[in-house]
């Protein structure tokens, strides 16, 4: 299969959406300048202000069962309809042992469940929504709980220690008919691109730099976009939302300018100045952030990227049964000011970056 | 290591599930199958909301080994709004002042690790409301 | 014979003889030594008589030791070898928990001459590991996992009295100053100095609002008691005898948040008044009350539990002075387990040894003046179990 040749979008049998979402953020908070004034580089090229960081007893398993909550209180189903619980993360608490059994079991969704954790870098969040949208829409379950969570390493000192944060969502794929969003289509692309990898048993990632941007991050995007709207036969004036994997402040600004969309659809999705990247909850606590606020018959454009590479795209449309399920449980925002600042030292701690042994 | 003793809880421990009673509808957390109000059996059980208030609490500094890596940290006597007490931990505190009758909520996190190699023990833990009026 | 025929009662128990070692960090001195040298002590102090049974009180050797089987390794150790031997456990209970199965043991008459040692070695572990061995003494599915400790708990009880009821800052001071005064004259005490009410208010915190004068230091230790029956008494004793006048055990829950009034502690009350129904005496009629005051929040607790005090006002008995060796109510007059020092299951039986030594008459500068009736309570964890032991000097009442 060429590039060029006309790609059909992946559209189930039946129709499917967003029945419940759930957004997390630990409330702790590393200023950018805090990682500076440790390192001793300027201040002034920054990309971000502050990132949110998990606290002691907090890791992607307690994580994902609070997004997965939020996401339940706002469905309102019995927990035990949930056929399938899948959470993608580059940090699972375990190499061997699912988090997903712990969160199945949390939100009472054992045992008549399918449970497992997926890996594709910050896009393991929307791989899981993808398959869970296949799930649902081949009938093999009425719901399908998929979770991009991450509490992301940086090695200290490395520039992605400035971003690499904590955080992500929950999103509780169902039947159209009762979604506060509908998936109008999605479609995934990918290629062997190694601009950013973690070997196994190694405690922080590696990354390529400056390949990580045009060959990887803005490729991979820029085609799933594109030959999404492409194949809806709709442009990017047709979205009022669009949100973007978001490592950065820059890529995603960049990214949407290219693809001809302005600052405007882009702004309440891009969450990377005050969070952080979250890595595979990036573009998911985005789409949180934008469902908290949009109007019912809105379309958003979700653009995943995960490195290695490869990139989710979907688009949804928002339904009226949007504004009353949102006030069911926190939203993104309130996590967002539920804030605290630490310093660097009180960083370290946290993320495991003092040795006590 | 431990392992059974842990797996066994874990629906009390990751999710508030007690018992109540059939007989006198006492609400029981932890479960303990007798209600301690009627002495009956009482094995219906019981979905907590989650949300309480503190009746008391404090600070531990000096950690039992297993919990040093998180110590200084708060315990609580944490009263649920269905009637039964429970002893927790507080956490996400940042700066707020605990007091006691602070309405408080249940979060889901990590309790202990058993060691570098065993597993990770996941619990009940309170946290201020993140929404005052999530009544 | 003579003293014996005059008991009350052909089947009277009785204390005679005691002994106690030091309390404090016996780094020289094993588990096995430390009860050792309690025995040794009693039987120079006392007509020895080989018991037919040893009563052992002890909680953390199993943890801190890594020792069960205590009543045999200690009788085997103490020249004992081949009597009934066994350990008695109920935290920091187990001192009397261990003196009621002796009570009961010669009550029957199936036992005639019983040994209770209690015998607590502290030191063999560092800090995190004694703190988890503590910890046991909760429930450990619902308390001990959140990482809870007894200090923990003491103070959440002492935070939670502070604020239902309007009392000073000081409020609690008065219990550590009297223990520490009282241990300056005690030989056996850890902490033999005085403190002043600017130490107390200038301590630091240890669980909020529990500071490190609110908390009894622990420590190694033994004490032992020699207990028979009055139709068993080999020959006189050369002291005083002193009688059992009450024994109780009462249980309450392990969980602190299972009690659905946590201040009133009710393993306390009704372990009282159980033993002031058997001696037929009510509070006004003790001298000296031999109280837990591991934590001074347990003091104050147990003086209202146990019907010295209203509710509430049980720190006031401190704070006016009333709990003095020459006071109302003296309470800790050997310097209680805050000044003496804490040896966890071993209290009971120091509580015990020093009634004892108090009515004898042999409290020396401790000694509160005319004491005919002495009351000692030892608490398991903050109430789980209560030992409650009434003790009267044979010539008294």
């Amino acid at each position: 299969m060429t590039e060029n040749q006309d790609v059909p979008i992946l559209k189930p049998i039946r129709d499917v959406g967003i029945v419940g979402y759930g957004a997390y953020i630990p409330r702790y908070r590393l200023p950018a300048r805090e990682v500076a004034r440790v390192w001793k580089a300027g201040t002034g090229g920054l990309s971000i202000e502050e990132k949110a960081v998990a606290g002691l007893d907090e890791d992607v398993i307690t994580m994902s069962i609070e997004a997965a909550r939020n996401a339940l209180d706002r469905a309102d189903i019995d927990p035990s309809e949930i056929r399938a619980v899948w959470v993608g993360s580059e940090s699972h608490p375990y190499a061997v042992k699912p988090t997903s059994t712990v969160v199945a079991e949390s939100i009472g969704a054992t045992p008549h469940t399918q449970a497992a954790d997926w890996e594709f870098a910050c896009k393991a969040g929307t791989e899981a929504m993808q398959a869970a949208i296949g799930f649902v829409g081949s009938d093999m379950a009425h719901f399908a709980l998929a979770i991009g969570m991450d509490t992301a390493q940086g090695r200290p000192g490395d520039p992605l220690e400035y971003t690499a944060a904590a955080g992500g969502a929950a999103f509780l794929l169902g039947p159209a008919e009762i979604s506060l969003a509908v998936i109008e289509g999605s479609y995934s692309y990918a290629t062997d691109t190694p601009d950013f990898f973690r070997r196994a048993e190694e405690k922080y990632p590696e990354h390529g730099e400056r390949f990580t941007g045009e060959p990887a991050y803005f490729k991979h995007i820029t085609s799933a976009a594109e030959t999404l709207m492409q194949a809806m036969d709709s442009s990017p004036s047709d979205f009022q939302h669009v949100i973007f994997h978001q490592p950065n402040t820059k890529f995603p600004k960049r990214v949407g300018r290219l693809l001809g969309f302005t600052d405007e659809q882009i702004k309440t999705g891009l969450l990377v100045p005050i969070i952080g990247n979250v890595y595979a909850g990036s573009s998911l606590v985005g789409l949180t952030a934008v469902l908290d606020v949009a109007e019912p018959d809105e379309r958003i454009l979700l653009v995943s990227y995960g490195s290695g590479a490869g990139s989710d795209a979907m688009s949804l449309r928002t339904t009226t049964l949007l504004p009353e399920r949102r006030d069911r449980a926190p939203k993104t925002y309130d996590y967002i000011s539920r804030r605290t600042e630490i310093d660097y030292a009180t960083y370290a701690r946290y993320h495991g970056k003092i040795t006590m042994k | 290591m431990e392992i059974s003793r842990h797996w066994r809880l874990k629906r009390q421990r990751y999710a508030l599930i007690g018992e109540v009673c059939p007989h006198c509808q006492k609400k029981i957390f932890p479960p303990r199958d007798i209600c301690p109000e009627c002495s009956e059996d009482a094995r219906t059980l019981y979905q907590f909301s989650g949300r309480g208030e503190v009746y008391s609490y404090t600070t531990v500094y000096q950690a039992p080994s297993g919990y040093e890596a998180n110590a200084p940290y708060t315990v609580a006597l944490v009263k649920l709004v269905e009637g039964p007490m429970l002893t927790a931990q507080l956490t996400d505190l940042g700066d707020e002042p605990i007091e006691v009758g602070m309405p408080v909520e249940m979060v889901t996190r990590k309790l202990r690790s058993d060691g570098e190699r065993g597993m990770l023990v996941y619990g009940y833990k309170f946290r201020p409301r993140l929404i005052e009026a999530s009544e | 014979m003579t003293m014996a025929q005059n008991a009350k009662t052909p089947n009277d128990v009785l204390i005679i003889g005691v002994g106690m070692t030091p309390v404090g960090e016996h780094w020289e001195k094993s588990l096995r030594e430390l009860a050792l040298d309690a025995i040794t002590a009693l039987r120079t102090d006392t007509v020895w008589v080989r018991p037919q049974a040893l009563y052992v009180a002890n909680m953390l050797a199993p943890y801190l030791s890594g020792q069960t089987q205590l009543g045999a390794l200690l009788a085997d150790f103490a020249g004992l070898r081949g009597i009934e031997a066994i350990t008695i456990e109920a935290a920091g209970a187990s001192g009397g928990a261990a003196a009621r199965q002796a009570y009961l043991a010669l009550a029957s008459g199936m036992i005639d001459i019983a040994l209770v040692v209690g015998v607590e070695k502290v030191t063999e572990r560092t800090s995190s590991e004694l703190e988890a061995a503590l910890s046991t003494s909760s429930d450990a599915d619902h308390e001990a996992v959140h990482g809870i400790t007894p200090t923990a708990q003491a103070a959440l009880l002492m935070r939670r009295y502070m604020h239902e009821y309007d009392i000073p800052d000081d409020a609690f001071a008065g219990f550590s100053l009297n223990a520490h005064a009282n241990a300056v004259t005690n030989p056996q005490a850890m902490y033999r100095r005085a403190i002043q009410i600017e130490n107390y208010l200038n301590a630091p915190m240890v669980s909020e609002p529990v500071n490190l004068f609110d908390a009894a230091p622990l420590a190694d230790g033994a004490a032992a008691l020699l207990m028979a029956r009055t139709d068993a008494l080999p020959e006189s004793p050369p002291y005083p005898l002193v009688r059992v006048a009450a024994s109780s055990v009462i249980s309450s829950t392990v969980a602190l948040h299972d009690r659905s009034d946590p201040l009133q502690l009710e393993s306390v009350a009704e372990s009282s008044a159980q033993a002031f129904q058997q001696a037929g005496l009510t509070p006004g009629d003790i001298d000296f009350f031999e109280l837990h005051d591991q934590y001074s929040i347990f003091a104050a607790l147990s003086l209202e539990a146990a019907g010295f005090a209203t509710r509430g006002e049980g720190w006031r008995l401190a704070q006016d002075g009333a709990i003095a060796k020459d006071a109302g109510i003296p309470i800790c007059t050997f310097g209680g387990s805050k000044a003496r020092g804490d040896t966890g299951g071993a209290t009971g039986i120091y509580q015990l040894a020093e009634t004892t030594l108090q009515l004898q008459g042999r409290a020396g500068k401790n000694q509160v003046p005319g004491a005919k009736i002495g009351m000692a309570q030892c608490l398991g964890a903050s109430g789980a179990t209560a030992a409650t032991h009434i003790l009267c000097r044979e010539d008294g009442p």
